[in-house]
């Protein structure tokens, strides 16, 4: 496909804003992070996106391409790219900064709210916890802690779009991982976080953020885990 | 202008439709059930006053909503086993596949239905 | 009251999975059998198994409905709060009056 032009639509502004186009010629093995680093550097230096590892490690890049959110770095051109057309946009469910910049706050907010902090307890332990790495516990928590935060499963949740109380799914699936470490000692309060308002009830498994995870993750599942942990824990207040 | 925030045209996918035919459905049923009490509720006024009120039904427009009726209780029902099949059997599955079964089953019930249903008029005392 | 609404409406799920899968081989049975009103009530009255299956359906939904409700009208409209959690308690007991005077007025028909 070398030799043929690409046409780049680029969200500028904020929320307000407008789509402006750019037009480069494809190269072999393009990524959409090479794709936009050519733009701002060769024909609008005042583009605004983030970077860093360059090599699908640091989720920094994710942003909107084509309609779903992405990590630029680790996106093909020739593999979303419909007819020699690329849309980007900022990340959907975050406010905008300048034009492919969002402002992760809220991200990180619920992330707290949703008790996704390890809580070590007002005693330490008298020796090391003995976590088997075969046990149920272990592998629930093997299936979700290799999160990096890029906040493209957020992105792509429309209960996130649709409730903004919703804790969402980078954030809940990081809880679950917390309810299955045997060393945490805070799982009643965490289960009450992901119970509450905006918790995991919250999820109608839509699965668009299983689907998209860069890192193959399934937070559909783990969100699964919390309802079914946090029913346990409701009736057994009850009965 | 405004930037958009609405379904991604990415967001046609397997779990996202069923999640909205899910919806839909039970939207519509909820919608539809205090019609259906108060018309079996009829049945109270004697076989006579049933017997009218069921008349009304004896055209093909209700008749068409009927077959969309028993769809959506299909649809209904088929994507809430899947969704407590995640829930509490942590069943991990290939979503599009299932999602067709459940769509493939919606159907067969409704054209179940529709190719038996009849167009008489109701009658309280079989001939 | 997330976890109790969750729990009720899981559960109610459950029983409704039953309820219905025996309503739609009812409904298809029917059609198929070109059975009209008449028929039906026939077979419905004094019916106390009728009468048992049919109320538990009507309790069931009458539980399951109104929280499917709340959860629309939450994300697709905005509306939450104690006046429309009042509102869907309402919708509820009248889906419940109005479903066992149905399933009373089929089975004494």
């Amino acid at each position: 496909m070398t030799g043929t032009e690409l046409t780049v639509r680029i969200w500028r502004g904020q929320e307000d804003g407008e789509f402006q186009t750019y037009r480069l010629a494809t190269r072999a093995a393009q990524t959409v992070l090479d794709v936009v680093t050519e733009i701002q550097r060769g024909q609008e230096p005042d583009l605004a996106y983030r970077y860093a590892c360059r090599v699908g490690m640091c989720g920094s890049c994710a942003m909107t391409v084509n309609g779903a959110p992405r990590w630029t770095c680790r996106t093909r051109v020739s593999a979303v790219a419909r007819k020699g057309i690329l849309k980007l946009q900022p990340l959907r469910n975050l406010p905008v900064v300048k034009d492919l910049v969002v402002d992760m706050t809220t991200f990180f907010v619920k992330w707290q709210k949703a008790k996704g902090v390890f809580e070590p307890g007002s005693v330490p332990l008298a020796d090391f916890a003995i976590v088997k790495p075969n046990s149920a516990e272990r592998r629930a928590v093997d299936a979700g802690v290799e999160c990096i935060g890029c906040g493209i499963c957020y992105s792509a949740c429309d209960v996130v779009a649709w409730d903004r109380d919703y804790l969402g799914p980078a954030a809940l699936n990081r809880a679950w991982t917390l309810v299955n470490d045997v060393r945490d000692r805070g799982q009643t309060e965490r289960l009450a976080a992901v119970a509450a308002v905006g918790g995991c009830h919250s999820c109608h498994t839509h699965m668009s953020c299983t689907r998209l995870c860069p890192k193959n993750l399934a937070p559909t599942y783990a969100i699964g885990g919390l309802k079914r942990a946090s029913a346990r824990a409701a009736l057994k207040v009850t009965t | 202008m405004k930037r958009s925030t609405s379904f991604m045209r990415s967001q046609r996918r397997a779990g996202v439709v069923a999640a909205l035919v899910h919806r839909l459905s039970g939207l519509a049923l909820t919608v539809f059930l205090p019609a259906h009490f108060l018309a079996l509720g009829a049945a109270l006024s004697g076989a006579k006053a049933f017997e009218r009120f069921m008349n009304v039904t004896n055209n093909p427009v209700i008749k068409v909503l009927e077959v969309g009726l028993v769809t959506s209780l299909a649809v209904h029902l088929a994507c809430g086993l899947r969704l407590l099949a995640i829930e509490f059997l942590n069943l991990h599955e290939r979503t599009a596949v299932t999602i067709a079964i459940c769509f493939a089953f919606a159907l067969a019930c409704g054209l179940l239905f529709l190719l038996n249903v009849q167009m008489g008029s109701v009658q309280v005392v079989p001939s | 009251m997330n976890s109790a609404l969750f729990i009720a409406q899981r559960m109610t799920a459950v029983i409704l999975a039953f309820a219905v899968a025996i309503h739609l081989v009812t409904i298809i049975y029917a059609a198929q059998h070109g059975l009209t009103a008449g028929h039906i009530l026939q077979r419905t009255h004094g019916n106390l198994a009728f009468l048992a299956l049919y109320s538990t359906f009507v309790i069931a939904a009458a539980i399951h409905g109104p929280i499917g409700l709340r959860n629309i009208l939450r994300e697709w409209l905005g509306w939450w709060g104690h006046r429309i959690d009042a509102s869907l308690f309402a919708f509820a007991l009248m889906l419940l009056a109005l479903g066992l005077r149905a399933a009373y007025g089929v089975f004494v028909a």
